[in-house]
């Protein structure tokens, strides 16, 4: 390959743990540089220049109509647009604002409104495919850095990264893991999960809480009945625990509403 | 530049999270200087109202992507404080290092990839890669150090997952500690070379007489815990913090600007853990200090690099320490769902790799969360950064404007902001 290919991170509303674990590419980082030339990162570098970019990671939640316009002017100036993390791909934990008034949030602070009125954010955390074509997700709060790596080769190899779509409970399989669900009936998001992680936390005697966001074809619904009936969870906690990582998206919304 | 020319940064870079500057000058005379703050809210101190006891240290990790193990820290001992629950001996040891690797891989991203660009005239760490490949290299084997220490003990590098109230879920093996050790024992002379490094830099000695808090312990560097003091005379519990450190709203930033009552802004991170706490150092840290004669009390901000370059050292050889105490570990192992709720108030004061790090949670008797206090370290430094570019704008008279304003951004990278943290409710005017 001749040329470099032109890389952006961009940090919208968020924690900058999907850009830390983009510099936890320690082992690859020098190698990646002789392919990657990231030439707007504003935590890494000054002189960021604004141009054309063969690949755009955002991170982080779109909370006012300044990123917004900002993000739009990275969808026009980029060739693929990556959703980087949970805060762009689902909302993350931000989105359990979604289900609180306003006027509920302004008991906890003494101006509450006058924020609202005097600079302008968005009521709702929204996933950033609400706003933009996405291309590709990577899930997780934060996303395994090897999956960062697999989305930068197949920008490079021009083909279509895999990404896991499995739940997490294949990841606890090819572990061995005693299944924390069914056999201790144990309040365990996996089924629903997307994986990526390695099953962390089920491997750690840690029920899954979700951070991956839902897989694809989830069934919430099932999964809510499991918690409810075998693992004797009451609705309010079912509903913390949908309302958590992704609650906002379609796979997961109508059991975080309950 | 001339008498009147301001200084804006619309966009700070090498920093975390989303911030500006912007200094108006008249007559050679800064009339304001303001540390904006443009990060929007995400209102954590709101949604956390609603949610459980157990699940709040998983929730505030989130604030930081950089600084997540100190905010699960912080949480967890606050709300282990409102419970009346005491944890082990060797909870609070794995609990240190954890935090010590925290700080060891901040600090690390902080000197050699933020700060060091500027005095090596690079814009970044990868363009200065080329002809200091050996600095690159150090700094990626020191950060992954303090990654892989995060991930043995806490089982995930970033937003860890081991750490409960009480205790941990899993512990690391005996096997993982040693081959740590050893990695930590040969990264001693690295910590070395980073104060040597760092000490010969053109570092600006632009001085001011602001006060320094810290958290300060008898026997020990302070990290997890202790009384949080000053360096002009605060010595206070932790749950007194609120009887003392005040906060105002700002029309300019996201952030609220912090001052202790009574009196002005003051300065937490690096160099005021340095200052405070020079006789608990780690006795090849304090030797490397007294070497280059770094010695409190030291009042020049941008010296926090220094301090920060002794404090890397710092980590590794407490972490080496700690290590060793840890060894045999006893297989104390708490299982989620073990810790009860009970009605109460709680808070806990950490440090943070930049500074001391605030958090308060009342509950309820189901242990739902009914009021939540959060002030981090850079909530507490954004007014002392606005202080010192008032002093230190006016000596920068003889520069371009270029250069006055990289000036006035390496001041800011020293005290190495984490925005997305400071990010509070304020009054807007």
């Amino acid at each position: 390959m001749s040329e470099k290919l032109k890389v952006a991170v961009v940090k919208m509303t968020g924690c900058a743990g999907c850009q830390m674990e983009f510099l936890r590419l320690e082992d690859e980082f020098m190698d990646l540089l002789d392919k990657v030339d990231i030439s707007y990162w504003y935590m890494a570098r000054s002189n960021n220049v604004e141009t054309k970019y063969d690949a755009v990671f955002i991170e982080g939640s779109i909370s006012t109509p300044r990123e917004l316009k900002e993000v739009k002017e990275f969808r026009n100036n980029s060739d693929i647009l990556v959703a980087f993390g949970d805060c762009a791909c689902s909302g993350c934990i931000p989105s359990i604002l979604n289900w609180i008034p306003p006027k509920e949030s302004a008991k906890v602070y003494d101006h509450f409104s006058a924020v609202h009125e005097n600079m302008p954010t968005f009521q709702k955390i929204l996933p950033l495919s609400e706003y933009v074509e996405v291309d590709a997700e990577i899930r997780g709060c934060p996303p395994h850095k090897d999956m960062i790596l697999e989305v930068v080769k197949s920008v490079l190899m021009k083909r279509k990264p895999f990404l896991r779509s499995h739940p997490v409970c294949v990841e606890c399989k090819l572990k061995e893991n005693v299944c924390l669900l069914t056999a201790e009936n144990r309040p365990c998001m996996g089924p629903t999960t997307s994986g990526g992680c390695g099953a962390i936390c089920p491997s750690i005697n840690r029920v899954c809480e979700g951070c991956y966001g839902p897989m694809s074809d989830s069934n919430a619904k099932s999964l809510a009945d499991v918690f409810k009936e075998k693992c004797k969870v009451d609705k309010e906690d079912i509903v913390r625990k949908f309302r958590k990582y992704a609650g906002y998206t379609s796979a997961l919304i109508e059991e975080a509403d309950n | 530049m001339t008498s009147q020319q301001n200084i804006k940064v619309d966009y700070i870079a090498r920093v975390e999270g989303q911030g500006r500057l912007q200094i108006e000058v008249a007559d050679g005379i800064v009339k304001d200087a303001k540390f904006g703050i443009f990060e929007p809210p995400r209102f954590f101190e709101s949604f956390l109202v609603g949610r459980k006891y157990n699940e709040v240290h998983e929730l505030t990790s989130r604030i930081c992507g950089i600084c997540q193990a100190p905010h699960q820290i912080v949480s967890l001992r606050a709300i282990e404080n409102a419970l009346g629950l005491e944890i082990s001996e060797q909870t609070r040891e794995l609990r240190r290092l954890l935090n010590f690797a925290n700080h060891l891989q901040s600090h690390t991203l902080n000197l050699y990839m933020l700060a060091a660009p500027d005095y090596l005239k690079y814009d970044s760490a990868i363009s200065m890669a080329g002809e200091h490949l050996d600095l690159v290299k150090k700094a990626l084997m020191l950060k992954k150090l303090g990654n892989d220490i995060s991930e043995v003990v806490g089982g995930r590098a970033i937003h860890p997952v081991t750490a409960l109230l009480g205790g941990f879920t899993e512990l690391p093996t005996k096997i993982q500690l040693e081959e740590l050790k050893k990695r930590l024992q040969s990264a001693l002379q690295d910590g070395l070379e980073t104060i040597e490094i760092f000490s010969k830099l053109n570092i600006p000695d632009f001085e001011r007489n602001f006060e320094q808090i810290s958290l300060v312990c008898k026997d020990v560097y302070p990290i997890n815990e202790g009384r949080l003091c000053s360096t002009k005379g605060l010595d206070i519990d932790e749950s007194e913090y609120r009887d003392k450190i005040e906060e105002k709203d700002v029309g300019h930033s996201w952030a609220k600007h912090s001052f202790v009552t009574g009196r002005d802004s003051f300065l937490v991170g690096p160099l005021a853990r340095f200052n405070l706490n020079f006789s608990t150092l780690g006795d090849k840290s304090k030797n490397a200090a007294e070497q280059i004669g770094f010695k409190p009390t030291v009042n020049q901000p941008f010296k926090n690099l220094v301090a920060r370059a002794i404090e890397l050292l710092n980590y590794i050889e407490y972490s080496i320490n700690t290590i060793e105490s840890l060894i045999p570990l006893k297989d104390e192992i708490v299982v989620q769902g073990d810790v009860k709720p009970k009605a109460g108030v709680g808070s806990a004061i950490t440090e943070a790799p930049r500074g001391i790090l605030y958090h308060n949670f009342e509950l309820d008797e189901k242990g739902i969360v009914k009021k939540v206090d959060i002030v981090t370290p850079t909530a507490h430094n954004a007014a002392n950064v606005e202080n010192d570019l008032k002093e230190y704008v006016p000596t920068l008279q003889d520069l371009s404007v270029e250069e006055a304003t990289l000036k006035c951004e390496m001041l800011v990278r020293a005290y190495d902001p984490c925005i997305s943290c400071s990010v509070h409710m304020i009054k807007l005017e």
